[in-house]
């Protein structure tokens, strides 16, 4: 089962790694991880994407916890939250397919950001299912790169994760 | 007050109580070491960089204080990087200071440089790199709170050379709050209860001391609590002595090296008291199939420990010290009915239960020495033993009263004895001995010279068997005795090694020789070294 973990940190240089490192040597496996700072300067926010195949759940929870440098963390019930990742994808485009794939791209949610005469980039912000089913979407024309930025949660309503 | 930064680590150390370090000088710790020689710190020059840790770690064991060393930059640090991980194994409380590059060179791989804080963050409690003068002061109150708060565990304290040069307007602060970090400290009442609760519908409960009872100064709970409810007591490597030795409840070590009595208790309970102890696999071999039909009551200051090994009917978060007295108090004599037939059974299995003492042809049995050594003794007397056999012959003969068995539990480091021993006689005057084999004392037979230099009167005992004797073992056991590279052929004589130190020094090979060794050994003022021959087949239980 896919657990969104998200993590506030202190934003101190070496945080990431200790988080990162806690992963690797614990054997515990990592979707996707996204960081970035919050409207308090001092303080970063790491959300983690966990595919917890050994119900090693609560153990990641527990070793998260110990790091010093992480202030609190909650394990986001998937249907209480907002999730959205960030794609830009760059596909091959010829004269022939180029309005297929803005027509494509449009009916996804996704735009153009940039048009050369042998390729589209297409940029998508949704959720990593929709995310998926662009890529589908686009792949029989020819993917010639994918990025992707990481999921990024948030409860809805009023629920919050504050650090008091 | 303005100062250098070097002047104000001292003064950090001053007000943390700070005695003795250990350590070893290099150029970029330099500015630390000229200002600490101008104070009243006592500063103990090992003799190889792993040791500071040992030592520091012997100090922490016994003071409950964090032990400090201090290392210079590059392979000062990696040296040390064993005793930290030694430490960090056995949540032993540290403060670790090393020296590093200067900052505006940090990641051009200038000489002795290394990524310190990066290369240990996998088994280190918590580490920093101060850059910023300013923060010397905050920095060292955080990592002496870090390192012996919750579960205890080392800290380092990485801080580039031109750093330690700067000025700073030093104070000391009296309070240190840590937003991210909280440890449990109390155990929760409603567990607690539960836990008495499960106690009293036990028909065959059990404690299962660990390190934890130490680190919580928790040896006198425990008792009162097993002596109130009549529960037996058996403990792990890390929980050696958490009971007396003659306390008539207590059944020995569990384990792949502990005594029948104690591992026959563990798999017949059926209620287990798990008192800060984490489940290692060499404690509790294949904690499924023993839970089974048990019940579990964890009590740990770690809530990552609990459920990472064993799955818990009831975890207690917190103090044990804390915990074991509430439950004390909840626990009633009466209980100790529901048990008695349990109680007999097992204190006959242990009265059962003879080690061999026997003779053993032109060779010292080692089990006997251990036995008498503890024996003759005096009270207080801290065993310190190495890894491999001499670790088991000494683990399972412990019986000082009030005395101390330590030794490097979870990452089983050779040479950590010698070392280890030579911080407790910093720490406190007293009968401290090193227990090792040939193997280990070659791991740390450097401090000999510490030994002398810093007059700290260690004793040492060397089970010489001109192998190394466990995994010897192992290969004969498992590998169809195929014994390859565990022949330490080219071993120098102790004896003219420990007098080429002005050490005096006796070696034995029978049994009959025993009593008199030790007692020249234990009446030595200074330093002694006792070598004693052991049958290279002679087993480790």
């Amino acid at each position: 089962m896919k657990h969104t973990l998200s993590v506030l940190v202190e934003n101190h240089a070496g945080v990431l790694s200790r988080i990162s490192g806690l992963f690797a040597r614990r054997g515990f496996n990592i979707d996707s991880l996204a960081v970035g700072t919050t409207a308090d300067p001092a303080v970063s926010c790491v959300t983690i994407v966990v595919d917890d195949k050994e119900n090693e759940i609560e153990q990641i929870n527990k070793q998260l916890n110990k790091l010093i440098d992480v202030i609190k963390l909650k394990d986001f019930v998937p249907e209480e939250i907002v999730s959205r990742e960030l794609m830009l994808l760059k596909v091959s485009a010829t004269d022939q397919s180029r309005s297929r794939i803005a027509e494509l791209a449009s009916l996804a949610g996704a735009k153009v950001a940039d048009i050369t005469r042998s390729s589209m980039t297409l940029e998508c912000c949704d959720t990593p299912d929709r995310l998926e089913n662009l890529l589908e979407l686009m792949r029989p024309f020819g993917l010639k790169r994918v990025v992707r930025t990481g999921t990024i949660a948030l409860e809805k309503g009023n629920e919050q994760l504050t650090i008091d | 007050m303005f100062m250098t930064v070097s002047q104000a680590m001292v003064n950090c150390l001053e007000a943390e109580g700070v005695e003795t370090v250990f350590g070893y000088p290099g150029a970029t710790i330099c500015p630390f070491y000229d200002a600490l020689s101008r104070s009243s710190i006592r500063h103990i020059l090992v003799r190889t960089e792993q040791n500071a840790g040992h030592a520091a770690n012997g100090y922490a064991r016994i003071t409950g204080r964090p032990g400090v060393c201090v290392v210079t930059s590059g392979p000062g640090a990696t040296n040390l990087i064993t005793g930290i991980s030694t430490a960090y194994m056995d949540s032993i409380p540290m403060v670790i200071i090393t020296g590093q590059v200067v900052s505006s060179l940090l990641g051009s791989d200038v000489f002795q440089e290394v990524d310190i804080t990066g290369a240990c963050e996998p088994f280190i409690k918590h580490s920093y790199l101060l850059k910023d003068p300013a923060r010397t002061a905050q920095v060292f109150k955080e990592a002496f709170y870090i390192a012996s708060s919750g579960r205890p565990g080392p800290v380092l304290i990485d801080i580039p050379m031109d750093v330690q040069k700067m000025q700073v307007n030093f104070s000391y602060p009296k309070e240190v709050s840590i937003r991210s970090y909280k440890p449990t400290s109390k155990g929760h009442p409603g567990q607690i209860k539960k836990a008495a609760a499960a106690l009293f519908e036990a028909k065959r409960p059990l404690i299962v001391a660990g390190g934890g009872v130490f680190s919580a100064g928790a040896e006198k709970e425990l008792l009162a609590f097993s002596q109130k409810a009549a529960v037996p007591v058996v403990n792990t490597l890390m929980g050696i002595g958490a009971v007396p030795a003659d306390y008539p409840l207590r059944l020995g070590m569990i384990g792949m090296h502990g005594i029948r009595p104690a591992n026959y208790a563990v798999h017949q309970a059926d209620l287990l008291i798990l008192a800060g102890s984490r489940v290692a696999d060499r404690a509790i071999p294949s904690p499924d199939l023993l839970a089974r039909h048990k019940k579990i009551i964890h009590m740990d200051i770690d809530p990552a420990e609990i459920g990472k090994n064993l799955g818990v009917d009831i975890p207690v978060v917190g103090n044990i010290q804390q915990i074991l007295s509430e439950l004390c108090e909840l626990a009633e004599p009466s209980w100790a009915e529901n048990w008695a037939a349990w109680r007999e059974e097992l204190v006959g299995v242990a009265k059962k239960y003879r080690p061999d003492y026997g003779k053993r042809d032109g060779y010292v049995n080692p089990k006997l020495l251990m036995h008498q050594l503890n024996a003759m003794a005096g009270e207080g007397t801290t065993i310190v033993s190495d890894v491999g056999q001499n670790q088991m012959w000494s683990a399972n003969e412990f019986a000082v009263k009030n005395g101390r068995f330590l030794t490097s539990g979870g990452m089983g480091t050779m040479g950590y004895s010698l070392p280890a021993a030579m911080g407790v006689q910093a720490a406190k005057p007293g009968q401290t001995i090193a227990v090792c084999g040939d193997g280990s004392f070659q791991m740390c037979m450097m401090e000999l010279a510490t030994l002398v230099q810093h007059r700290l009167p260690v004793k040492t005992v060397v089970f010489s068997n001109n192998r190394l004797g466990m995994v010897r073992e192992h290969q004969a056991v498992a590998y169809d005795n195929n014994l390859t590279a565990v022949f330490l052929d080219g071993s120098p004589d102790f004896a003219k090694l420990a007098a080429a130190y002005g050490i005096p020094s006796l070696r034995i090979h029978k049994n009959s020789e025993i009593d008199g060794a030790l007692e020249a050994l234990l009446a030595a003022d200074g330093p002694f070294l006792l070598e004693a021959m052991v049958d290279p087949l002679e087993s480790t239980l």
